[in-house]
């Protein structure tokens, strides 16, 4: 009864086998390793899932795995390039961003979709761009200057 | 940011070199590229998994339990109930020889809140888990059950814990409740111009951390059995489960330190020794983690409290004497709220000087969710309804707040009510600085005013008290059920929230807006009368021996400034 699904993960070809109805989540985690997108709720609410399906922002908890067939999967552990952090993640660490830390990779994957979408977003589009993304810990404001910060970084380097 | 250290200068031995510098968490970089290790990444192949059949009833005996047709579910491999339980009741503080043992893991034929586990479905996968939770069938004799401290201190109130036997804890074996007797409050109220009364209540509140909480047990081969937890409290959780299995702790092995978000909510170990029992039963690895509507609906939230307090005040604002009951909703189950009341007691009357304090500080029993740690449980009710009331003290005499703060605050050298000589008071000088920042206006008086003088003296010394009771409800050990609970009307503690203010100046004292207990007349006239006096003063209550003890993990009896 298991399936077979592949797609591109942080730019590498991946295949893995799936249960009926199993979602994106537990393919990453359980049967690809990927360990990185978290469970905060399984039911869509808290963005902790959050990874990047042909760049944009999809709750991975609440999506079928076969959905993500032939497509390109993103999650927080493919951002860096090598030893070299992202500006985002640069910039999360620099500003306290993250406490606990178990918001962080669907946080960071958030604000990277708004970011390629739009590299000099307002604090408003920073705001709604991460509305879906719950975080216990931090009060939000260290979140929303560090990826504003990171936005400024980025432009610095263009 | 500017540091202050011109306050103090000569008493300071510190350069504050890190206070308002960024620093990196030494944790961070593994929280931004992924790489932290929750317990739950830990990824263990042939897993376990637990589901919990959860009441449906806040208080109910349990007449039966079917789970024959739940057996029958493919990938079931084990039931778990209480009979399975090497150790029926437990509680976490017991292991340092405080408390008593009133929580069983899995329902002993009563359930007291809703959502309390009954039995645990161990199984192939989640699926199967809650198919066959689903097929299990709780036949229910429903109990009146209570949901109030006040109701569940009256006499013919349900009894909810039977291990307790009694809807209130006992300390030390022999008081109702944590204890400050301070002066003569009724004495000071007669010389009192105003009476201030007030009725304070906190909100039970989830800690919502955005990890669930949960673990993951593999069993070794070397016969020991290795925990991958979110614990707060990894050390505390370990022994915790041993006693709870009955194991030499060496046969664990605790696995954490990474916590997806604790607040306080992460050291009750609700979840470890069920794990560690399924694991032993079944020789396999086990993971059992609280889906997101478990942690909001059964894991222990902060518990209600409720705070009375009455205060006897001058025109010119010198509180003369200040008198508490506190009342602290621990749920059906101590947990930790029998320590968070002992913290309470320690924190009243707040970092004031009054100089006659009576406090009254209870864990109550009720049928709602066990309350447990959470942010300076005890302190922070505590101190949100003592800083409410300085507010409301400050209107009915028509003061300025901070004003009268500052008038009240300790200084050093001033004999706090439970018996200890203040040290290290800064809070004059907190507010000192911070009224500059928001451009208060206070007067010379205030502005001059110091820590370091006008303490001490007649304001180190103990007044003379009162003898007081030792306890409300003398009805000697052994007692159970509704029997222990009948405590006498002038006895009860609801009846002795507030005092009466005395006849001349009841009148004066609502007119300065001073009420804002809607039956606070009431309540003080019934208290007011017959009231038991002890023939002598309450004995210490005796100090846990040599580093064992609840009050050993507090910091609430730290005083230096800095
Ligand atoms: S785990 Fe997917 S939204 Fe919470
Ligand atoms: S850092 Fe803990 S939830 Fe965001």
């Amino acid at each position: 009864m298991v399936t077979a699904v592949s797609f591109t993960l942080n730019g590498t070809a991946v295949a893995a086998v799936a249960e009926p109805a199993e979602t994106l989540l537990s393919v990453l985690r359980h049967r690809l390793g990927d360990t990185s997108p978290k469970a905060g709720c399984l039911q869509g609410t808290c963005g902790a899932c959050t990874v990047l399906l042909d760049g944009e922002p999809v709750l991975s908890c609440l999506l079928l795995a076969d959905a993500a067939e032939g497509r390109r999967v993103e999650t927080v552990r493919g951002l860096a390039d090598g030893p070299t952090l992202h500006p985002l993640q640069e910039a999360f660490m620099d500003r306290f961003a993250a406490q606990c830390g178990f918001c962080t990779p669907g946080m960071i994957m958030a604000a990277k979709a708004l970011l390629d979408r739009n590299p000099n977003p307002t604090r408003e589009e920073v705001i709604e761009a991460i509305s879906g993304n719950v975080c216990r810990c931090t009060g939000y404001l260290p979140i929303i200057e560090a990826i504003l910060e990171a936005a400024r970084r980025l432009a610095a380097r263009r | 940011m500017r540091i202050r250290k011109e306050l103090f200068a000569d008493e300071r031995d510190d350069d504050l070199a890190i206070v308002g510098k960024p620093v990196r968490r030494q944790d961070i970089e593994g929280h931004v590229t992924g790489r932290t290790t929750f317990f739950d990444d830990r990824l263990v192949p042939g897993l376990l998994h637990i589901r919990c059949v959860r009441s449906t009833h806040d208080h109910a005996r349990i007449r039966a339990i079917d789970t024959r047709e739940a057996e029958r579910v493919p990938g079931v491999r084990r039931i778990l109930r209480w009979a399975d339980l090497p150790k029926k009741a437990h509680n976490i503080l017991t292991i340092f020889n405080f408390g008593i043992d009133d929580e069983p893991a899995l329902a002993d034929g009563k359930v007291r809140y809703r959502g309390e586990p009954i039995v645990a479905i161990v199984a192939e996968s989640l699926r199967a888990a809650d198919e066959a939770v689903a097929k299990v069938r709780v036949d229910y004799d429903p109990l009146p059950a209570v949901f109030d401290v006040e109701e569940a201190l009256k006499p013919d109130a349900p009894l909810v814990n039977e291990y307790i036997g009694r809807n209130w804890f006992r300390y030390w074996g022999d008081y109702d409740c944590q204890q400050i007797r301070f002066g003569d409050v009724e004495a000071a109220f007669r010389q009192a111009d105003v009476i201030v009364e007030g009725r304070y209540q906190m909100s039970p509140i989830e800690h919502a951390p955005l990890e669930t909480q949960g673990c993951i047990v593999v069993p070794g081969e070397d016969g020991r059995f290795t925990v991958y937890t979110c614990t707060q409290g990894l050390h505390f959780s370990l022994d915790n489960t041993a006693a709870q299995l009955r194991l030499d702790t060496n046969r664990l092995h605790f696995i954490g330190g990474t916590v997806g978000g604790g607040f306080g909510g992460k050291v009750d170990t609700v979840v470890e020794p069920l794990a560690v029992l399924a694991a032993m039963l079944t020789g396999r690895p086990v993971r059992y983690v609280f889906t997101r509507a478990e942690e909001m609906q059964v894991s222990s939230p902060r518990g209600a409290e409720r705070v009375y307090i009455t205060d006897g005040v001058t025109r010119d604002g010198r509180i003369l004497a200040r008198k508490i009951v506190h009342y602290h909703d621990a749920g059906a189950y101590s947990r930790l709220s029998t320590y968070g009341t002992i913290k309470s007691a320690a924190h009243h009357p707040g970092p004031y000087w009054i100089p006659n304090v009576w406090v009254d500080s209870f864990c109550v029993f009720t049928n709602r969710t066990p309350s447990s740690a959470m942010r300076g449980f005890g302190v922070t009710g505590g101190d949100f309804a003592l800083e409410s009331q300085m507010d409301a003290v400050a209107r009915a005499i028509g003061m300025d707040p901070l004003e009268l703060r500052i008038k009240n605050a300790y200084r050093d050298g001033d004999m706090k009510a439970h018996r200890k000589l203040t040290e290290g008071a800064a809070l004059i000088e907190c507010i000192q600085v911070a009224a500059e920042l928001a451009r208060w206006p206070l007067s010379e008086e205030a502005r001059s005013a110091s820590s370091r003088i006008g303490g001490g003296g007649d304001r180190g010394r103990v007044p003379p008290t009162p003898p007081a009771r030792t306890r409300l409800s003398d009805r000697g050990e052994g007692e159970r059920g509704r029997e222990t609970s009948r405590i006498d009307a002038a006895e009860r503690p609801s009846a002795r929230a507030t005092t009466p203010p005395p006849s001349w100046l009841r009148s004066e004292a609502r007119a300065v807006e001073a009420r804002a207990v809607e039956d606070g007349a009431r309540r003080a006239a019934e208290g007011g009368e017959g009231r038991r006096r002890e023939e002598q003063e309450p004995p210490e209550p005796p100090r846990p021996a040599s580093g064992h003890g609840a009050l050993r993990f507090s910091s609430v009896f730290g005083s230096r400034r800095r």
